[in-house]
């Protein structure tokens, strides 16, 4: 597939977002349980707000993929059918609850309104924490599941392509987390840290999988089936047109293996390897700059492997085109 | 229920265009608006169109075999494309089964386009939304027209009547008997989308003829060898009633 960018950077960017709302909710939770120091409140002020300006961003990036941004109303009608709708209708809830995360704290409405069990003080930021936190999780499931649900591109039909989008999200997350706490010198560095490495640990073992999976297979439908002629030696010898055409434009990437290859070492190292020695030079070196440095490297890796993850693709229709190929 | 559908006889395509040409003029000029082209006269044209015929060849020179395959919307039973779109612009009717697009509702996201193995879908770069065959449904519903040209635009310019159109629901339909009989298959049907269009395969037509059978040689009157007569003259056989 053709790699669009305005779709590389929504779902980056809406990765990243997301992954830091659960960053801050994660830390609120064992702000709670006492196994952290609590917070003041401008920590998950600041963070909600970064995480609404990454959501917003994501958005603005994703109306530059629409040929009719006007009408992109109407896509919130299909929810029933369409993982597309459904993100449509999952991200402004996600916003929603993240904008009163903040809001909520801003306000400082941290007074319990109930106690369960006379051990959990619950207020107003634990229940919009909550709901978000499920939201977020749901937003994963819709982005990923828009490539994971197209039966037809074998490299995405894959819980994998879930799988990467929920923990390389949630690495950046943690990750902006740890840059964001490092920037306001709050004690927290070592604990998003931790748990940054933990989320790309993972993605790096479902990334690897995917990669080890896409280098594998081959595609289940031949010319010999899209055309119906089946016979050993097919060639094509005419597309239709001289010129090119929205099906030479649209699926194919027109890159060189080399080239791709080279993505790929890039993003593994950049999102992978870089940001994890990073971390682990901040936490002996207690360096502020090396946990935002991280966050920056990690997120232009992503945007590479979301990259690379189009080029993976390989559509079926391009059968008929292989005389482009 | 009714499921319209084209079949297309690659015995018979001889890979003129011409079904291109007319499906083109009569979907710009309709009331649909025009499939736009960029650069139609200039280096690198491109444009939309409905329909495209792709040349292909079977085996190794000088044993050959040309295949003419025009390709468009095959008007899938189960559209992949239907249930992915968000707005519901892509809809397949109940009446009759063509999968169509309401240009109206279509944000151009494309993702229809993603979701069809077969690549029938484009996008119109001016227009901003994505397009493919209608079965020229405009054309097909109008009752208006004489019976006779209630076809698509590419059935009714085919010149060797490659292409047939009709209902493959109904058993006794045209285009159901040369299903049937002429073994007509559809394309990638691992996929389970059924495509309502229907390929014929190209047939070889050779006669069996044997060398008995060309000369009369059990027949008591054959001629070849009777003795002339003796005079020359004419027979019986000569005279005309």
């Amino acid at each position: 597939m053709h790699p669009a960018f305005s779709v590389i950077f929504l779902t980056t960017l809406l990765g990243a977002g997301q992954g830091l709302f659960l960053a801050l909710y994660t830390g609120q939770l064992y702000a709670l349980a006492n196994l952290l120091p609590d917070q003041s409140n401008d920590f998950y002020i600041m963070g909600s707000f970064l995480s609404m300006v990454l959501l917003i961003a994501g958005l603005i990036a994703s109306v530059f993929h629409l040929g009719r941004p006007e009408r992109a109303w109407r896509a919130a009608t299909q929810w029933r059918t369409s993982w597309l709708s459904r993100e449509v209708v999952v991200l402004p809830a996600a916003m929603t609850l993240t904008f009163f995360y903040g809001l909520f704290h801003y306000l400082g409405w941290t007074q319990s309104l109930f106690t369960i069990s006379d051990t959990l003080p619950v207020d107003a930021t634990l229940v919009t924490g909550a709901l978000g936190t499920l939201v977020s999780f749901l937003l994963f499931l819709c982005t990923a599941m828009i490539y994971a649900s197209l039966r037809f591109v074998k490299a995405w039909h894959t819980p994998l392509t879930v799988a990467n989008f929920l923990f390389l999200g949630m690495a950046s997350g943690f990750m902006l987390a740890a840059a964001l706490s490092a920037y306001m010198g709050t004690n927290l560095v070592a604990f998003y840290g931790t748990w940054a490495v933990v989320a790309t640990t993972l993605g790096a073992i479902s990334r690897g999988s995917s990669l080890y999976r896409n280098s594998k297979f081959r595609c289940k439908v031949d010319m010999q089936s899209a055309i119906g002629v089946h016979h050993s030696q097919l060639h094509q010898k005419a597309q239709g047109f001289m010129g090119g055409s929205f099906n030479t434009r649209e699926y194919f990437h027109g890159k060189s293996d080399s080239f791709l290859l080279m993505i790929r070492y890039i993003f593994l190292l950049m999102v992978f390897v870089l940001p994890v020695l990073m971390i682990l030079f901040a936490y002996l070196s207690e360096s502020v700059r090396l946990p935002i440095a991280a966050f920056a490297i990690q997120y232009i890796g992503l945007v590479l492997e979301r990259y690379y993850f189009f080029t993976e693709a390989k559509h079926p229709q391009n059968l008929y085109y292989q005389s482009m190929a | 229920m009714t499921q319209l559908a084209l079949v297309i006889d690659l015995n018979v395509c001889v890979g003129c265009h011409a079904c291109v040409t007319s499906c083109k003029e009569w979907n710009t000029s309709g009331w649909a608006g025009p499939m736009t082209d960029q650069r139609p006269y200039d280096e690198d044209p491109t444009g939309t169109f409905f329909n495209r015929v792709q040349t292909y060849e079977a085996g190794v020179f000088p044993d050959t075999e040309t295949y003419h395959f025009p390709k468009s919307c095959l008007h899938c039973e189960d559209p992949p494309c239907v249930p992915v779109c968000p707005t519901g612009a892509s809809y397949k009717r109940e009446d009759n089964g063509v999968v169509l697009v309401d240009y109206d509702k279509c944000i151009g996201c494309k993702y229809c386009s993603w979701a069809c193995p077969y690549g029938a879908r484009e996008i119109d770069e001016k227009l901003r939304v994505m397009k493919k065959c209608t079965l020229c449904i405009d054309r097909i519903t109008d009752t208006s027209l004489p019976e006779s040209e209630r076809k698509p635009a590419c059935v009714l310019a085919c010149p060797t009547s490659a292409r047939l159109f009709g209902d493959i629901h109904d058993p006794n339909s045209n285009v159901s008997v040369a299903i049937r009989e002429q073994g007509g298959y559809p394309l990638q049907p691992e996929w389970g989308t059924k495509p309502a269009n229907h390929y014929l395969p190209r047939r070889k037509t050779r006669i069996q003829i044997h060398e008995d059978e060309l000369v009369r040689a059990d027949n008591p009157l054959k001629k070849e060898e009777l003795p002339s007569l003796p005079d020359g003259g004419e027979t019986l056989d000569d005279v005309a009633w």
